[in-house]
């Protein structure tokens, strides 16, 4: 894992030396981390990133994962599903049985950190144990709130309550709530195999293993396969825009193991691509992130025509390559991306066709609203500004007042 | 020989009220009661967000207004709130206040309302003030340290004292008067830093002393 450091030339001496100046006042304070996967998924993802940086800046951060059975998972997927507004029923007996794996982790992960920080709905029951013990409790939510099924979010609230302070990536997601609610953008790693610089050799030479045509324009979106990220859509806005532009369409894209819809979206992906050679369902182990970047980097537009996201971090990962991104409005993309300015956002698969058009054959524009997008990314969406603010957050959870003099 | 000065630099954690408004009505009755942190973020987010590149509209009410409620004649209203001209924050609400409340609430009988998924989130921030770990007694201190602090010491100096209610328009102003150089305090008062980026700035106050070196 890379060290501060080595962040020094993207960021600068300042906001570098910021860092470690406000994380002094809570050296040697624990916080604790929990979530429900270790692997796959951006939380699992940013997480692996950024316990290492925490402790070199003095901070004690560790990281549990809860566990559970295929049906605890399959109702946390169907409550994923409701809260980003897709109509799901559960049972009073779903509910339940959620509620019981939660306490049955309690064994299993002892919350015992002078910050117990939960990440989504999964592991939140575990704030059942929360005593008058002094420890302080955040709640981080990833996920998109804009229309949470009302069952769903009247059954999480009587946990978020319990909460010092909720954590969600844009605006739209925050609701009335008795407890703080702090906004905080997610993040990349400008420095991990996703993310950092490739030499050409090394961009080819995963164009040449899953048979690209470099010579041609590759439209691609890579992104988990889910239903949510309408990957289907994709395709059509692909062959849309292949009427009057020659490209090729790489659909690459792993799973959680969390996610046990993965299989079935990525069955009718295929069923959808067939007949067209120059359609690449590409579906990636866990440890392809060299691979997702040389994709990225290859790529002369980059997709992610989601129906819902909750931030949409594969967006900040091409940005930050300087690609051009077409993107839906939805979720934390539009602060990402200003329409026309550092990228496209558009609302429909005849918007995303018009615009794959665009962009393919005014390469020069193309080129400016990848380079805006960078400088966009640099400053907002790195994980250095993502530390700051959760250093921030913690350090308000024992200071009161609008104004923190450290 | 008046006190030093300190630099500090500025980090905001914005906070999220869960309270939004759909309508120029709404947005009058948020803005009558929301905390003064969130008056202060909505009308001075934009200056550290764009650091560079050339500031937006110069409050959220305004852009909003014009964008999202389509109302372009109240979005220019509320734009030409002069920050500048207000020492406190209450007084820039009350003047967002008044302009709102001179529009009729309907247009023709019929309210205007966002669309969905536009509507407008108010939000707020706390203010953490870090040591920028530089120190200067004299004029020419002042400058070369002025050339070499973040961009987040120089909007704290500028910006921040407002939000304070510190009696002041900003500390820099306040330092040159209290260290006898009058002429420095005068010229900086007259500069209006919302009409410009942060980086414009840092540009203009080095300008104003070289003039008066």
């Amino acid at each position: 894992m890379p060290k501060l450091q080595e962040y020094l030339p993207i960021i600068g001496e300042s906001r570098l030396d910021q860092l470690f100046k406000i994380a002094r006042p809570l050296e040697g304070r624990i916080v604790q981390n929990i979530n429900s996967t270790a692997v796959g998924g951006g939380v699992a993802e940013i997480l692996t990133r950024m316990i290492p940086l925490f402790r070199e800046l003095g901070i004690d951060a560790r990281w549990d994962v809860i566990r559970g059975n295929e049906r605890f998972f399959a109702i946390t997927k169907a409550m994923h599903n409701g809260l980003h507004g897709v109509p799901v029923e559960l049972s009073a007996s779903d509910f339940e049985f959620f509620v019981e794996t939660g306490r049955a982790n309690i064994e299993h992960v002892r919350p015992w950190g002078d910050i117990v920080f939960l990440h989504d709905p999964q592991p939140i029951a575990l704030v059942e144990e929360r005593g008058s013990d002094g420890r302080h409790w955040i709640w981080r939510c990833h996920i998109d709130f804009t229309a949470p099924q009302a069952d769903i979010w009247e059954f999480l609230q009587g946990y978020i309550r319990r909460f010092d302070a909720a954590v969600f990536s844009a605006p739209a997601f925050s609701r009335p709530l008795p407890i703080r609610q702090v906004l905080i953008a997610p993040s990349i790693d400008p420095l991990s195999d996703k993310n950092r610089d490739l030499t050409e050799s090394e961009i080819s030479a995963v164009c040449n293993r899953f048979g690209l045509d470099r010579t041609r324009p590759i439209v691609s979106q890579i992104s988990r396969f889910d239903f949510l990220k309408d990957p289907v859509g994709v395709i059509k806005a692909y062959k849309m825009a292949k009427k009057h532009v020659d490209c090729q369409l790489v659909l690459a894209g792993g799973g959680a193991t969390d996610d046990p819809e993965g299989q079935k979206v990525l069955d009718e992906v295929r069923r959808e691509a067939e007949g067209d050679s120059d359609i690449f369902v590409l579906f990636l182990p866990p440890a392809s992130d060299l691979a997702i970047n040389a994709l990225q980097r290859a790529s002369s537009v980059v997709l992610q025509k989601s129906l819902r996201e909750g931030f949409g971090l594969t967006v900040a990962e091409a940005l930050w390559k300087a690609r051009p991104v077409i993107a839906s409005a939805v979720g934390g993309i539009p602060l990402q991306i200003t329409h026309k300015y550092s990228g496209i956002l558009t609302h429909s698969i005849e918007g995303t066709a018009f615009w794959i058009k665009q962009l393919l054959n005014e390469p020069a524009y193309a080129a400016v609203l990848g380079q805006n997008g960078r400088e966009h990314v640099r400053q907002n969406f790195l994980i250095t500004r993502h530390i700051k603010d959760y250093i921030l957050l913690f350090l308000s959870l024992e200071r009161p007042g609008d104004v923190i003099e450290l | 020989m008046a006190a030093p000065l300190t630099f500090q630099i500025q980090l905001t954690l914005t906070e999220l009220l869960g309270r939004r408004a759909r309508s120029a009505a709404e947005l009058r009755d948020g803005i009558r009661s929301v905390p003064r942190s969130s008056i202060y973020y909505h009308t001075h987010r934009y200056l550290l967000q764009h650091v560079r590149e050339s500031p937006e509209p110069p409050n959220d009410f305004a852009y909003w207004t014009t964008n999202s409620l389509g109302q372009h004649q109240l979005g220019e209203s509320l734009a030409s709130v002069n920050t500048v001209d207000f020492l406190g924050l209450e007084e820039l609400r009350d003047r967002f206040v008044s302009i709102l409340e001179a529009q009729p609430s309907s247009n023709d009988g019929v309210c205007v309302l966002s669309p969905e998924g536009l509507e407008f989130h108010f939000l707020a921030c706390r203010i953490f003030v870090v040591p920028a770990g530089l120190t200067v007694c004299s004029l020419p201190e002042f400058r070369d340290a002025l050339t070499r602090i973040p961009a987040e010491s120089l909007y704290y100096h500028m910006f921040v004292p407002r939000f304070l209610g510190a009696g002041a328009p900003d500390d820099f102003s306040r330092w040159f008067a209290a260290q006898g150089r009058t002429d420095v305090a005068a010229a900086l008062t007259k500069l209006d830093p919302y009409a410009m980026t942060v980086e414009g700035l840092r540009r203009k106050i080095l300008d104003i002393l070289d003039q008066h070196a």
